[in-house]
């Protein structure tokens, strides 16, 4: 199905801040990488860099997207092999310049690289419209909307896939990227209470098809606090599941998608609401 | 106050609603992402063939409704303009406006 020499280039963007785009590039990456495939994720929130400290490589960064653009590393210096999986590499934002500093000629060249070189380059886009999310975007294959059930999320959201589909190197050839919904933070409790946008209202409004939807979990902020992906961290725990399995529908495999539900026990129905 | 919710129909249904009154709202504004503006070339390409006119002292306004949308026109046209020849029956002694004036008033009908 796949050309091992002409990497897929997938961004993981939202529009909205504090989704979860850098947790689910992290996760989604390793997750690919364990399952065979040759992954390299690329920061480009430029100036408020984050995928490195959320994959555990915060001091192994020597150096960075920017300096690869402006010729001063070659791009295979700049790459951080990950320590746990051998085929999954990171491409760190710079932290020091500002996002002017990125170019969409030297974008298109470092993708046009890595390309040949991968078969997944996932691209983290920073928060908002502005010109870091547009260029993450830029040479974009497919793209993985991340939102959370909630209302300025799914309206932010909205608004990226007017982007992705007008602003994109793709969209403006004619064709069209390639749109995943990926729900984070979900609570089924919440969603069953009717306290909360339900999967298929997000569905219904977006009309984007859904990639997975991973449920709020402990596990996810616990994976962070010690900078490994929560793929790779607790890879049994319910939201790892979820990026597993989206990560294989990524792929390309068929495999149904059912929506956490509420699982407690009686015990954490009567008193354990808080405790997610 | 779980027993009291779990009842309660909760605020989602509410949420969405909003959501797609906004998002059709904003789908249809990013479609047409500069109507005004061509609106606004074309229509003074058309007038200024008949009358001669300040470019500037041109004014104009969309408002979208919830079941209409108006567009008002306002081009102030001075008395001493030198219009071409065959726009001369139009003239008039003061300061002519050209007005949707009826979409105006549907517009207040529906307010």
């Amino acid at each position: 199905m796949k050309d091992k020499k002409s990497a897929r280039v997938v961004v993981v963007t939202s529009g909205k801040g504090g989704v979860g785009k850098t947790t689910s590039t992290a996760a989604l990456g390793a997750a690919l990488a364990h399952l065979g495939e040759k992954v390299v994720v690329i920061d480009f929130d430029v100036g408020l860099r984050n995928l490195d400290l959320v994959m555990g490589a915060e001091r192994r960064v020597v150096f960075d997207l920017i300096n690869v653009i402006h010729g001063v590393a070659k791009l295979p210096q700049a790459l951080i092999r990950d320590k746990r999986l051998e085929n999954l590499h990171l491409l760190p934002a710079s932290q020091t310049r500002d996002k002017d500093a990125l170019t969409e000629e030297g974008i298109a060249k470092v993708i046009a690289e890595l390309r040949s070189k991968f078969d997944w380059i996932i691209c983290d886009s920073p928060a908002g419209i502005e010109r870091g999310a547009t260029l993450a975007m830029r040479y974009a294959d497919a793209a993985i909307i991340v939102t959370n059930p909630e209302v300025s999320s799914v309206r932010d959201s909205d608004r990226i896939i007017g982007l992705l589909d007008s602003k994109t190197d793709k969209a403006e050839r004619g064709e069209c990227v390639d749109k995943h919904l990926l729900v984070t933070r979900y609570h089924p409790w919440r969603a069953a209470r009717g306290e909360m946008l339900a999967i298929d209202d997000v569905l219904e409004i977006l009309s984007v098809p859904l990639l997975g939807i991973i449920p709020e979990s402990e596990e996810v902020l616990r994976a962070s606090n010690v900078g490994s992906p929560v793929t790779l961290n607790s890879p049994a725990s319910p939201p790892a599941r979820a990026y597993f399995e989206a990560a294989r529908r990524l792929k390309g495999e068929t495999i149904p998608i059912h929506v956490p539900s509420e699982s407690r026990g009686i015990f954490n129905k009567l008193f354990g609401r808080k405790a997610a | 106050m779980n027993l009291f919710n779990w009842f309660s129909r909760g605020s989602a249904p509410i949420a969405r609603e909003r959501l797609q009154i906004l998002l059709a709202h904003e789908r249809n504004e990013r479609n047409q992402p500069d109507l005004l503006g061509v609106l606004r070339e074309e229509i003074l390409t058309v007038i200024s063939r008949h009358v001669a006119f300040d470019p500037d002292k041109v004014q104009i306004k969309m408002d979208r409704g919830k079941s209409i949308s108006t567009l008002a026109v306002d081009i102030e046209i001075p008395n001493s303009f030198g219009a071409p020849a065959e726009a001369s029956q139009q003239r008039r002694p003061r300061t002519k406006r050209l007005r949707s004036d009826s979409a105006r008033t549907m517009n207040q009908r529906v307010a």
